[in-house]
């Protein structure tokens, strides 16, 4: 079994273009959730949600670029750069060939559908742009990954709602572990804000139309967000022997699957994932300082969510530290454990754990220590990254300080 | 614009060429226009003209469209637009 470390990390979100915009915005608990711009939007009951503002494709990809790459795929690329140059890494010969990348998304490139369904159904047209599928396509950001990057082994796309990034950075992690491969580039994206994306989530009635207050008594849903994450994932001796700067160190995951209800969340489904994580990583429960939550805001998830840590903590749950910074972000669907495992390595790397803004008044059924509002220096070893999807499909990863 | 001249702007366009770089002899291989390319061509020039052309990218060659060179599309096209409705 080898080791496996973290070299490199990228995102794009509602915080910010890059990581250090992102971890200051964290760190100030700024809230990226505003007014939705977008076309239609006033027909949406819907109107707010963590947008990426300011960025301007047109000028860092070409027509023909622009042609190919939806929005989650120009969020990852863009990510994956930072990610790559920040890690050093350089794609060549055996390297290149034995090196992949795995990515989740929930929708995959869900404005193209909307763009090309508005086309044929609303205006009548009859004929759609040639590239409508590579463009949609749940894979296509991992592809073009690949191809920007000269990654040519193992590479996927993992879709599993709101745990696609955790799930991807599972298998990443796993391939990195068992020798598999020495470096996979693995994290997600996701680009649902726009007409068609939004109304399909106000079905579920579960949206909030003011904040995502998560583990607040006064929540009232989640709000949705956009983006991507990006990590180099890489075996801990060729990281080393290369003098690269280390993140930190991914130890353990789990998998597991509630097998009950195709949205409600079970307690033990997300209690046996974050056990399972710890038992794969060695660690007693102790250990864990930070737990990046789940917390969506929603009734459901958070009691459940803090119901679940609890039992696998005991008294060990009201020492730790537990935030959801979708109250910032928002939730970025498949996207949002990549963005979110940024936080946990702000905590261990940084010794600065991310509040959970809009925290208003305390449930008696999320009694734990939610850090509201405000940051908070605290040394942290271990941390867990929760995720708990739709469909009953929880991964939680295990992280620690090197 | 002739149609001509408005298909020798969309080829230039998916070239990345001046209009008057693209002369009748050019074939698409010499402009560097590779099968996607050419696929977003056809497509582009159906927009301009509202009409449908008869290319299957399966086998081009099988196609009751003749590509091999500059004229040869030119001429198709100026036949498709003659026998529009």
């Amino acid at each position: 079994m080898k080791r496996v470390v973290i070299t490199g990390a990228g995102t794009i979100n509602s915080l910010g273009h890059s990581v250090p915009d992102t971890l200051e915005a964290m760190r100030e608990g700024r809230c990226g959730i505003s007014e939705l711009e977008f076309r239609d939007v006033d027909r949406l009951a819907i109107k707010i949600g963590g947008q990426v503002r300011g960025f301007e494709a047109e000028g860092r990809f070409n027509r023909q670029q622009m042609s190919l790459y939806d929005r989650f795929t120009q969020f990852t690329l863009t990510a994956a750069k930072e990610a790559i140059d920040q890690s050093g890494i350089e794609f060549h010969g055996e390297l290149a060939a034995r090196s992949g990348v795995v990515l989740g998304t929930a929708g995959g490139g869900v404005s193209t559908w909307d763009d090309n369904y508005r086309s044929v159904y609303e205006d009548g047209k009859n004929r759609v742009h040639p590239f409508v599928v590579p463009k949609l396509m749940n894979n296509a950001a991992a592809s073009h990954v690949s191809m920007e990057h000269n990654l040519k082994g193992p590479s996927f796309t993992v879709s599993t709602a709101c745990a696609s990034s955790n799930h991807a950075m599972a298998q990443a992690f796993q391939m990195v572990r068992s020798g598999a491969a020495p470096t996979m580039l693995t994290g997600g994206s996701e680009s649902m804000l726009c007409f068609g994306g939004v109304k399909a989530w106000e079905g579920l009635r579960v949206m909030s139309k003011d904040a995502c207050r998560p583990f607040s008594a006064n929540r009232n849903g989640m709000v949705q967000g956009e983006g991507a994450g990006v990590f180099v994932f890489e075996e801990y001796e060729h990281a080393r022997a290369r003098g690269a700067d280390i993140l930190c160190e991914v130890v353990g995951f789990a998998m597991s699957s509630d097998a009950s209800d195709i949205v409600m969340p079970s307690k033990q489904g997300a209690a046996r994932a974050m056990s399972g994580a710890l038992s794969d990583a060695r660690l007693s429960a102790d250990k864990v300082g930070y737990i990046n939550a789940h917390g969506t805001g929603t009734a459901a998830n958070d009691k459940t969510e803090c119901a679940a840590v609890a039992d696998v903590f005991g008294p060990h749950a009201d020492e730790l530290m537990i935030s959801s910074t979708k109250s910032m972000h928002g939730h970025l669907i498949g996207g949002t454990g990549a963005v979110e495992l940024l936080a946990c390595i702000m905590a261990l790397r940084d010794g600065v754990i991310a509040p959970t803004i809009g925290y208003e008044e305390p449930d008696p059924e999320c009694a734990l220590d939610v850090v509201p509002n405000e940051a908070r220096e605290a040394k942290v070893d271990v941390a867990l990254s929760n995720a708990f999807a739709f469909g009953g499909l929880n991964a939680v990863l295990a992280l620690k300080r090197v | 614009m002739s149609i001509s001249d408005r298909v020798i702007a969309i080829i230039a366009e998916q070239a990345v060429l001046e209009p008057s770089d693209v002369t009748p002899e050019s074939t698409l291989e010499d402009l560097g226009i590779d099968s996607l390319g050419l696929v977003e061509s056809i497509f582009a020039i159906e927009e301009e003209f509202d009409i449908s052309v008869p290319f299957n990218a399966n086998e081009p060659s099988a196609s009751d469209f003749d590509i091999s060179n500059v004229a040869k599309i030119i001429a198709g096209i100026e036949k498709l637009v003659s026998e529009k409705v």
